[in-house]
């Protein structure tokens, strides 16, 4: 199991720290030259992205439409391929080349999802107004009440899967934290079960979730659950659950031998033990395990919900690149970024939940 | 005291770790006896299994041979009535100072009331001075101030046999008289027994009533003891011209410097260098580059 190292880099975002600092202390003149030197060199960085992003999709897009127009001259005609000519060069939706969309596009994608969201909100809020009345009078008949069924917009999509995220990361909480404890406890058990956690740790998601996919299904029959989000949190969780459980079982395995004979030498109790000396000792790992089974739980989730054709985030790209809109190409790209923040700010917040449980940073 | 039974005896206590086909002999047949009452200080090298010595007494280690018995019965485990204050601290770094001595104070008195607790938590680290430092975690103190910890610890639980291995070895000069003073002061008004563990001789003499050798390991075994026939309370400042000082600590000097020599001539005795020559540079050092020529 020690074979299973984790390394987590200690300073993923400097910049960040920089403005921790800041905050705590007035710092001197030369602090605060730092924090502008670093923030320019981000905004510089940010800058070349965008330009190195505009020049690839204008090469792209002229690639893609060039061939287009040559295409139209060999099937069509001379007259056919200059009619395509004038209508790319206006900009109509109708006969725009699909390829990679430029930093502009997907800025207004987002806008368009963004409105979206706002009138699907609004849509929303009337159909409650309207089906208010008749709810009540059905809530009094003991019946169940009439739900919004339209599609769900962007943002809503977004919810659900940090809704579904949050439950597959418990999910695996709940199984790696006890088991990943007794097994951590216990040098026969520990070895007994290697060769389980060896095996099913490498697993790809699309497996998992199809094992899933079998029970759940079978165990929920008529039962009217709402199955396709047990099925992806569950397997969320089982995807994401192996760091927690090899990080707790090694944390516990692991302890300083000194803690131990302290125990010792109190005659503390076997539970008092564990609670009291063994799994605090233990905590540093064990939330080093649990910032990595976010980070894993958020990847996975994107390409199950995919998968699974549950709501959230991945099935909107799935359907955005089966829809093949004049935008859609832009509106994945928008959910990329979408998808890229929301799991850097689950690591963030990990990260402090880390820091404020770790008992060795007091050294400074 | 002689007269009355021991508190704590070693009887031809032998330790030995095996490792593969060979055989770490740590202690070989120590005989020792100690008595209800007194202060009792263990001087030796360092790695002379000295704390192999305390762990057998707490009972954190058994005899390969032998037995160690606590008040006529084999000593199983350890106990709350026998305190240990480690060489390394031992405390826990998730806990503050209070938290760290509360550990040792509820499991000892779980029938106290909360607010005797707090107050005997709090008795016993003001004595050590560290008050101020109440809520700080071991990280953020030095590590005299955490061998202070260490000594609360012990010391609030008052056990019957208090058993230190060098517990002040990491402080400086001036706190370690300080806390010397403290632990002096504590086990003579209760009346508790106390074994020391020690590599100055100096703190030894000052603090305790037999002082024993232990001559250095592998195979350690115990030497004379020396009664240190020194009224108490002992002061320091003074103790340089009592004519019992100087002689207990010049008898127990010249046999440890006695010691010494006899392990360095047993050493060279028994080990023969083997004959090398070194290597000289360039290319007929290389064995495989002869071969090619």
């Amino acid at each position: 199991m020690s074979d299973f190292t984790i390394s987590v880099d200690k300073k993923p975002f400097a910049l960040f720290d920089r403005v921790k600092s800041l905050r705590i202390a007035p710092p001197p003149r030369k602090k605060l030259l730092d924090l502008f030197k670093n923030l320019a060199i981000s905004l510089l960085s940010m800058l070349v992205f965008l330009l190195v992003w505009q020049l690839g999709s204008s090469y792209l897009f002229n690639m893609e439409a060039s061939s287009k127009i040559e295409k139209a001259r060999i099937d069509q005609g001379d007259a056919a391929a200059a009619e395509l000519q004038m209508c790319i060069n206006s900009g109509n939706t109708s006969c725009q080349p699909n390829t990679l969309p430029s930093p502009a596009q997907v800025w207004s994608a987002g806008g368009v999802l963004w409105s979206d969201h706002v009138m699907i909100a609004r849509k929303k809020v009337e159909f409650k107004q309207k089906v208010a009345e008749t709810n009540q009078q059905r809530r009094a008949e003991g019946l169940t009440p009439i739900r919004y069924t339209g599609r769900p917009s962007f943002v809503d999509q977004i919810f659900t899967s940090i809704k579904t995220v949050l439950v597959g990361f418990l999910i695996s909480l709940l199984i790696a934290i006890p088991v990943g404890t007794v097994i951590g406890l216990n040098q026969t058990l520990r070895t007994s079960v290697n060769w389980l956690i060896q095996i099913f740790k490498p697993v790809s998601p699309v497996v998992w979730l199809l094992l899933v996919f079998m029970i759940v299904k079978t165990v929920t029959l008529n039962s009217g659950l709402d199955t396709s989000f047990i099925i992806s949190s569950i397997s969320v969780g089982l995807c994401a659950m192996w760091a927690t459980l090899v990080n707790t079982s090694l944390g516990v395995s692991s302890v300083n031998e000194d803690y131990l004979n302290v125990a010792k030498v109190l005659k503390l109790g076997v539970f008092k033990k564990i609670y009291r000396v063994i799994l605090p000792s233990a905590i540093p790992l064990i939330f080093t395990g649990m910032r990595i089974t976010v980070s894993v739980a958020w990847m996975v989730l994107i390409a199950i919900e995919l998968l699974a054709q549950s709501p959230g985030l991945g099935s909107f790209v799935w359907e955005e690149f089966q829809n093949g809109a004049n935008d859609s190409n832009a509106k994945i790209i928008v959910a990329m970024f979408v998808i890229g923040i929301i799991g850097f700010l689950l690591d963030r917040i990990m990260y402090w939940i880390q820091q404020s449980v770790s008992f060795e940073k007091a050294m400074a | 005291m002689q007269e009355k039974i021991p508190i704590a005896e070693f009887r031809n206590v032998s330790v030995w770790f095996d490792q593969g086909n060979s055989r770490i002999e740590v202690l070989k047949e120590i005989n020792l006896k100690i008595y209800e009452g007194e202060f009792l200080a263990i001087v030796g090298f360092t790695g002379s299994g000295k704390t192999t010595l305390v762990s057998l007494l707490t009972g954190l280690l058994k005899p390969s041979k032998g037995e160690v018995l606590y008040r006529g019965k084999i000593v199983e485990g350890p106990d709350l009535e026998r305190g240990v204050i480690f060489q390394n601290y031992s405390l826990l770094p998730w806990l503050n100072v209070y938290e760290n001595v509360a550990l040792a104070v509820n499991v000892v008195y779980p029938d106290w009331d909360r607010k005797r607790r707090d107050a005997q938590i709090r008795k016993f680290v003001d004595m050590v001075n560290l008050t101020p430092a109440l809520l700080k975690k071991p990280n953020e103190l030095s590590g005299g101030m955490r061998q202070r910890v260490a000594v609360a610890r012990v010391l609030a639980t008052d056990p019957e046999l208090l058993l230190m291995d060098e517990p002040l070895g990491a402080l400086d000069a001036l706190t370690r008289g300080n806390l010397q003073n403290e632990i002096l002061k504590i086990w003579g008004a209760n009346k508790r027994t106390a074994l020391l563990i020690t590599n100055d001789v100096d703190e030894g003499i000052f603090m305790a009533d037999r002082i024993i050798p232990l001559n250095p390991g592998p195979n350690a075994t115990l030497g004379p003891e020396y009664k240190v026939s020194v009224g108490r309370p002992r002061i320091k400042a003074s103790l340089n011209s009592d004519p019992n000082f100087r002689a207990v600590r010049n008898n127990i000097l010249s046999y440890l410097a006695d010691l010494g020599e006899a392990a360095k001539q047993s050493k060279s005795n028994g080990l023969k260098l083997p004959d090398l020559k070194p290597l000289t540079p360039g290319l007929r050092s290389f064995p495989f580059r002869r071969k090619a020529i």
